[in-house]
């Protein structure tokens, strides 16, 4: 067994994922540590729910076993739900409280839980609720709430805020640079408390 | 050297610059695209490079510059070399000069694909070398080895990462990009590149001879190692090694596959010296069936005694399951964990404003009780919409619809097919449908891209990979040439339009072209195309649930239909609620 950090992010296709687990690689880089991951994208950017395993300090594989992750940041509580099982137990979770309704649920007429029995469900484990639309609205984009979820999470990752600071810098378009600090800090501000 | 936080792919494509690459060419297909996605955007090329039509045309392309002495890299995924098997299978035989690999990319547990076939069976049958990456670091330093085997042994070389090589990422160490500046030069040796009967009898021999080295060379080359630490011992390859080597006990020896074909007499060693042998890998048993032939009465674990599964991919729990069941992990260190049941799933889904949606709204609308072969791409999503009744290959919608229709099926044949799938292999099937009197529909959905492997440019879209604009397609003048005289271009945003040329097409006997061009919704999202969202007149709303039907992710309902902010303006349920409750904000 490796004694990797394994972070799973979860989301649904086209919420900025991609960029989150590239900032936390970058991250890695930055602090001369291994880091694996594994995106399953492509035909997830229509709509699908997206997963993406991250280990900090991974020798071997990329992917997370069930019940290993140390850390579920999730962009959605449906697919909080969803992913819960990947997390080991009582493990800390970073879940935006904000929820987009299958399309299954109008076309198939298929039941999704309340917003309620979601969170009730996810009380097993170290959860932080965050709405991270308000707070990166706030910060100046709703697109920012991918760096908003770090910024949540950062006091719970194995790495620097420095480093994954500078790695925000580092990735995000330039002109939004001065929005996605904002929204790093004000999520991490969030994350301190929560 | 420099580290850096890369997609296999992008690693990949980082080796073939390094390796002084001369000339890429290849179709797009899932997981292999982004290799050429990532050379084509480079700031500074100095190789060719291309998008070819198919694989096979891709594959006969890149063996001819190696033929011209140059480093070829052609790229496809698993199933699109069975479109160039037919120059695979020979090109073993010319060999080449420069170096040549054939990228083709499996997909374990058919993430994004039709089957689950091992390109590693194909190279053990065109006897080839196959090298087989076990992370995105492995992938990264193979290639270079991938190039200097193909020169040294003049064979082709292929390279076959999987899915979660490809689509995986890693801190990967890479070297310095090289410039290339081989300039390809064709030397006439028909004994060597016309295979006729005679000449081809004495290539084979030449190729079955160089076999022993090619064995020992991959050995030599460390790219199959062994450690003997104790009694039992387990053989794994590709990213099946990476998960092994998280979970073996220290006194259990460990065999690494990377390269095949694998040298027996090394392998035959290693198998004598253990008391039971496990061999993990994925797809097909191609390491396991070596290892029986070799053992003797040593009891060996894998697929084929049912401690693996065939089908699907490994992943670490289910590494540590297989060695735990056969004895070689005392304890399977994960803890067992079960999904939350009953979730909605959030399937992909044909994005909002999606041109194809409307389309087969139409289509089935008109040819109610049709048959309705599909093909590969987005629109095979089409199936959650009840109008995909066939998908098996590359263009075979027309072929499987010509073949429904001359099979005395007596309901109307309408198919659907993608533009960069119609010049795939699609064009040959309308030709044959044509020739032989089908009665059918034919309809190109064209969104002038490859879209669903990440927006490739093909002939229809009128630029290069490399962004250098090219003569313009027909695709109207392509079908017409084929001898189809119904042959009309229509928008699908327009319902009416294209239920009214439906409905001629249902009428008019032989084949018909319906070409519904349109582009697609994020291709025109990139482009700054804007269109007036819609909403829902509460008032007026019926709650029929019409517009429901239509299957839009932008259309929610809650006794009344309510639009969400997913709307692209695309304006077909505008058109398609019968009491005029959808309006459009804004003009076109």
């Amino acid at each position: 067994m490796t004694v990797s950090f394994d972070i799973l992010t979860v989301g649904i296709g086209g919420q900025g994922m991609i960029l989150a687990s590239n900032i936390l690689g970058e991250a890695c880089l930055i602090e001369k540590r291994h880091v694996k991951g594994a995106e399953t994208y492509g035909m997830a950017q229509r709509g699908g729910s997206v997963e993406s395993h991250i280990r900090i300090d991974g020798l071997y594989g990329p992917l997370i076993a069930p019940g290993n992750a140390d850390l579920l940041i999730s962009f959605d509580l449906l697919e909080a739900l969803r992913y819960s099982h990947y997390l080991k137990a009582g493990g800390r979770m970073v879940v935006n409280r904000r929820m987009v309704l299958p399309t299954s649920v109008f076309t198939q007429k298929l039941v999704a839980p309340t917003e309620d029995e979601i969170i009730a469900a996810l009380k097993k484990f170290d959860l932080c609720l965050i709405d991270a639309d308000q707070v990166a609205t706030d910060a100046g984009s709703p697109l920012s709430q991918n760096v908003v979820m770090l910024g949540a999470a950062a006091r719970s990752l194995p790495l620097g805020p420095g480093s994954l600071l500078e790695a925000v810098r580092r990735l995000v378009p330039r002109k939004t640079i001065d929005i996605n600090v904002r929204a790093f800090e004000m999520g991490r501000e969030f994350g301190r408390t929560c | 050297m420099e580290r850096r936080y890369l997609l296999g792919n992008e690693a990949i494509a980082h080796a073939c610059v390094e390796s002084g690459v001369d000339f890429v060419s290849g179709y797009p297909g899932t997981p292999s695209s982004e290799v050429i996605d990532t050379l084509r955007v480079q700031p500074v090329r100095s190789y060719y490079l291309e998008w070819s039509v198919n694989e096979k045309v891709a594959l006969e392309n890149a063996l001819a510059a190696a033929w011209c002495g140059i480093r070829a890299l052609c790229t496809m995924k698993h199933v699109g070399l069975n479109v160039a098997a037919d120059p695979l299978m020979t090109s073993a035989y010319t060999g080449v000069t420069g170096g040549l690999v054939i990228l083709s990319a499996d997909d374990p547990f058919a993430h994004s694909s039709q089957n689950e076939q091992d390109t590693r069976c194909y190279a053990h049958f065109a006897r080839v070398p196959c090298l087989d990456p076990a992370s995105v670091q492995e992938a990264h330093d193979m290639i270079p080895t991938a190039f200097a085997l193909s020169e040294e042994f003049g064979v082709p070389v292929i390279f076959r990462p999987t899915t979660r090589i490809c689509r995986s990422k890693g801190d990967v160490e890479l070297g310095e990009m090289v410039a290339s500046t081989r300039k390809g030069a064709f030397h006439k040796d028909p004994q060597q590149y016309v295979v006729i009967p005679a000449h081809t009898r004495i290539l084979h021999k030449k190729l079955n001879e160089k076999q022993p080295a090619i064995k020992k060379k991959l050995v030599a080359l460390g790219l199959n190692r062994c450690e003997i630490r104790g009694e039992a011992g387990v053989i794994a390859s590709g990213i099946g090694a990476s998960y092994v080597q998280e979970v073996l006990p220290p006194a259990v020896s460990f065999m690494k596959i990377g390269a095949y074909p694998i040298d027996e007499a090394w392998l035959g060693e290693f198998i004598g010296k253990h008391e039971k042998i496990l061999v993990i890998e994925e797809l097909a048993p191609e390491v396991e069936e070596r290892v029986r032939q070799l053992a003797g009465c040593i009891p060996v674990f894998g697929k084929m005694n049912g401690y693996a599964a065939y089908e699907g991919e490994l992943s670490p729990l289910a590494v540590a399951a297989i060695m735990e069941k056969a004895g070689f992990l005392e304890k399977n260190p994960f803890p067992s964990a079960v999904p939350v049941q009953n979730l909605p799933p959030r399937p992909p889904i044909l994005c909002a404003g999606c041109l194809h949606r409307g389309a087969f709204f139409a289509i089935k609308k008109v040819f109610k009780d049709g048959i309705y072969p599909s093909d590969i791409g987005c629109y095979t999503l089409g199936l959650q919409l009840g109008v995909v009744d066939t998908t098996i290959c590359m263009g075979a919608s027309i072929t499987v619809g010509s073949g429904i229709a001359h099979s005395g099926e007596t309901r109307e044949v309408v198919c659907t097919i993608g533009d960069s799938t119609f010049l795939h292999t699609g064009l040959q099937g309308l030709i044959n449908a044509v020739y032989s009197g089908a009665n059918m529909t034919v309809v190109i959905l064209d969104n002038r891209i490859t879209a669903m492997t990440g927006h490739q440019p093909n002939p229809n879209t009128g630029i290069t990979a490399c962004g250098l604009e090219t003569p313009p397609l027909s695709l109207d003048a392509l079908c017409r040439a084929c001898g189809v005289t119904f042959v009309e271009t229509v928008d699908p945003y327009d319902l009416t339009g294209l239920l009214n040329v439906l409905q001629d097409a249902k009428k008019r006997k032989g084949v018909k072209v319906i070409i519904a061009k349109q582009l697609c919704v994020i291709t025109a999202r990139r482009m700054g195309i804007k269109r007036g969202k819609c909403s829902v007149d509460h008032e007026a709303c019926t709650g029929c649930g019409t517009c429901l039907r239509f299957g839009c992710p932008a259309i929610e309902f809650n006794e009344r239909a309510e639009i969400n902010e997913l709307c692209s303006g695309c304006g077909v349920c505008e058109q398609l609620c019968p009491v005029g409750a959808i309006v459009r904000e804004g003009k076109r």
